[in-house]
């Protein structure tokens, strides 16, 4: 199946755009009860989504509803309802978000969140399982695990089509066989293998553009900031996926990019620095915390976690062979589940690659204080990062959505003295004009 | 002559000084934190000028630092402390590749390139645990002066451990080591020790070459010298102006500026180097 093309369209503003989309899919949920409509609760990671668009579940992420608490400045009163209910401070924030959404009947500030008739979950990350015995106690909601092997060993990696990587592969489309009989005995629907073909097409289209609108931000001036309109396109990805508006979406997404690119346009006016940014956001503070870094013209070229959330599906080998759908979908499940789960043995090989590909001057660290198992592993990169490559990386600490952990005063001048030792070093080492479309994948007929 | 002033406004206290166009220290001041930074700010840099014999019109630049460093309305250059401290330690100790600052609030660690440049740096988090604080809440407990915690700790002959890392539990652990009946010098040194371990810890993520300067007021207190002296195996450069470093980093930055036409100087080069 082949992309349409149409004249450009320079005024399709991602951001708008994506929270047009955003808000029609919390309509839909809202309403999606009164239309008789089947709800699944689903992580970022490790969901098996296309599986159950087959199905027509209305996907709930809790993670974007915790994470959309902090965007809207309200996740404190969320976070504050589950401490009173009796959760630990130190627990995952997403978590406490999440149970103060169900003490509070499941009102979100971007409307009625409905229960779920089924809740995914996988070992992707150590908490979900945990999150979805908090569903089945609280809400009784049925759930299905997904086993997902990951790192067995140091320096040990599972390449595609090894044997052990096969072998992966039939244990979780044999999980994903299950998955679908409780799916048909929830809906009273039968599964249509074409269907998940389809579904399939359309991501193979969506991650084409996907992956060419990260590398457009290989350019110089960098046309859009990885941790602010970053985040709303991944965003997009893992909502929309599988879906023709998530296709249209960023196709037009790209285009748009394409022609700021052409014309010079950069996110910051003035470049001075690119920077990378690791770890997971703070979307309590993030609009802040860019202002500190543009300030001193830095812009965020790209974020490792526009990697983990889309499910590593821009390592180029993610595509859906749509001849045989399930035995695919698993071989690209225990791909990506081993990246992100072997993630911190070879994060240091990644964000060289990265840093190369994206011509960084620095690395920004962000360890999460409510999860210390998303930040392990930070120093040893870090140490690697200074010792191999004499890239200046700066460590900065706060929470994914608890204004709590956010010290302004602190991490700004913390960031006032990392650019100044960027300074000190000369400057960026941007290389300007490199062309971009040399490395975009080709994504018309 | 020209003269340069840098202010230095902390958690704790503003420190300001002034240099002459050859780099000598000509005036210093140190008062104690106010609500205002703004008043403190020119207070103390009123004292200094005072201390200097001269008036504000003879200053031809001034920079601030710190965390009120945008408080300073004088200034005519905000840089943070961090680059300040460096500036400052490798201009008293040229050879400096280490700086250890503890202040009122912030415990940093800075790794300083042969030609004074930043390369790493680490702080404590958001947390006072050792950092100067600590030793406040400790002269609170004991009823003693800042002053005399140093010496008093040095007496001690069977420092406890003192395992909270919480400034504020700090104080009521301190009052139960002392209702136990365990000696004031003993429970001092473990307070003594426990920031050691802490500023120690810091130091080695930015790794520890020689030399090591250690600034910042709590340079002045005489056991933690010898602690992280014992704890990193190697000499500390202390100066008697070490309090006043990076208000004096600031005021070197200030001088740079105006001695290279105006233009900022984005490399601290070794003073002396």
């Amino acid at each position: 199946m082949t992309t349409q093309t149409t004249a450009p369209t320079e005024e399709f503003n991602g951001h708008l755009e994506g929270q047009k989309l955003f808000k029609k899919w919390y309509s839909d949920l809202e309403t999606g009860r009164e239309r008789g409509e089947k709800v699944a609760n689903v992580f970022v990671m490790g969901n098996a989504i296309e599986i159950l668009r087959c199905f027509d579940f209305n996907l709930v992420f809790p993670e974007i509803n915790a994470l959309q608490t902090g965007v809207r400045k309200v996740s404190e009163d969320y976070l504050r309802d589950s401490e009173d209910y009796g959760y630990s401070p130190d627990v995952c924030s997403y978590v406490k978000a999440d149970v103060g959404l169900i003490l509070r009947e499941q009102k979100h500030p971007a409307g009625l969140i409905p229960k779920a008739d089924i809740a995914i979950m996988s070992n992707m990350c150590a908490t979900f399982i945990k999150w979805g015995e908090i569903w089945e106690r609280m809400l009784n909601t049925p759930t299905f695990s997904l086993d997902l092997p990951g790192q067995r060993a140091g320096n040990w990696k599972v390449r595609p089509g090894d044997a052990q990587h096969i072998a992966d592969a039939q244990w979780i489309e044999s999980q994903f066989r299950d998955l679908i009989d409780r799916c048909e005995k929830i809906t009273g629907k039968r599964f249509d293998i074409d269907r998940l073909a389809e579904v399939e097409d359309r991501v193979n289209r969506m991650v084409k553009h996907w992956n060419n609108v990260m590398a457009l931000n290989r350019v110089s001036p960098a046309p859009y900031n990885a941790m602010l309109d970053g985040l709303t396109y991944i965003g997009i990805m893992n909502v929309y996926r599988g879906t023709e508006e998530g296709v249209e979406y960023m196709r037009r997404l790209e285009e748009s990019l394409r022609a700021k690119v052409a014309r010079g346009e950069g996110r910051v006016p003035n470049e001075r620095f690119r920077l990378l940014f690791s770890g997971t956001p703070c979307y309590v503070s993030m609009r802040r915390l860019v202002e500190l870094f543009e300030t001193w013209g830095g812009v965020f070229a790209y974020s490792d976690y526009l990697t983990f959330a889309a499910g590593g599906m821009d390592a180029g080998e993610m595509e859906y062979d749509t001849s045989r759908p399930l035995e695919s979908l698993a071989e690209v499940t225990a791909l990506a589940a081993h990246r992100g789960l072997s993630n911190q043995f070879f994060a240091h090989e990644r964000l060289a690659q990265q840093i190369r590909d994206y011509d960084v001057d620095g690395i920004v660290f962000h360890g999460i204080k409510s999860c210390r198992f998303v930040s392990s592993g930070m120093a040893d990169t870090r140490n690697f990062l200074t010792n191999e490559m004499s890239v200046p990386s700066l460590y900065i600490e706060s929470d994914l959505i608890d204004p709590r952990y956010w010290s302004d005063a602190q991490i700004k001048n913390r960031v006032d003295a990392f650019f100044e030792s960027l300074k000190q070093r000369g400057g960026s080492a941007i290389t300007a004009g490199k062309e971009a479309a040399t490395t975009t994948q080709e994504t018309q007929a | 002559m020209k003269y340069f002033g840098g202010v230095d406004v902390g958690s704790t206290q503003t420190k300001a000084v002034i240099l002459n166009e050859e780099g000598q220290l000509v005036g210093r001041a140190l008062l104690d934190m106010e609500t205002s930074m703004v008043t403190i700010a020119q207070d103390a840099f009123d004292k200094c000028l005072e201390d200097a014999g001269l008036t504000a019109d003879q200053i031809t630049r001034i920079g601030s630092t710190g965390y009120g460093r945008y408080n300073v309305t004088f200034g005519h250059q905000q840089v943070t402390e961090i680059s300040c401290h460096a500036r400052g330690a490798v201009y008293l100790f040229p050879k400096t590749r280490t700086v250890i600052d503890i202040g009122g609030q912030d415990t940093k660690a800075i790794a300083v390139k042969p030609d004074g440049q930043v390369a790493d740096f680490t702080m404590n988090d958001k947390c006072a645990a050792g950092t100067g604080r600590f030793l406040g809440a400790a002269s609170y407990a004991l009823e003693l002066s800042l002053g005399e915690l140093g010496a008093l700790a040095l007496k001690s002959q069977n420092p406890v451990r003192i395992t909270t890392t919480c400034t504020v539990f700090a104080e009521s652990e301190i009052i139960s080591h002392l209702a136990k009946g365990i000696l004031p010098e003993d429970v001092l040194m473990g307070v003594h020790q426990a920031i050691t371990s802490r500023c120690v810890s810091l130091a080695r993520r930015v790794g520890i070459n020689p030399e090591v300067t250690f600034t910042g007021g709590v340079s002045r207190n005489i056991a933690m010298v010898k602690l992280i002296e014992q704890e990193i195996g190697m000499p500390l450069n202390v100066s008697p102006d070490a309090h006043f470093c990076g208000a004096l980093g600031a005021a070197l930055m200030a001088r740079d500026y105006v001695l290279n036409g105006g233009q900022a100087v984005e490399t601290a080069a070794a003073e002396a180097a």
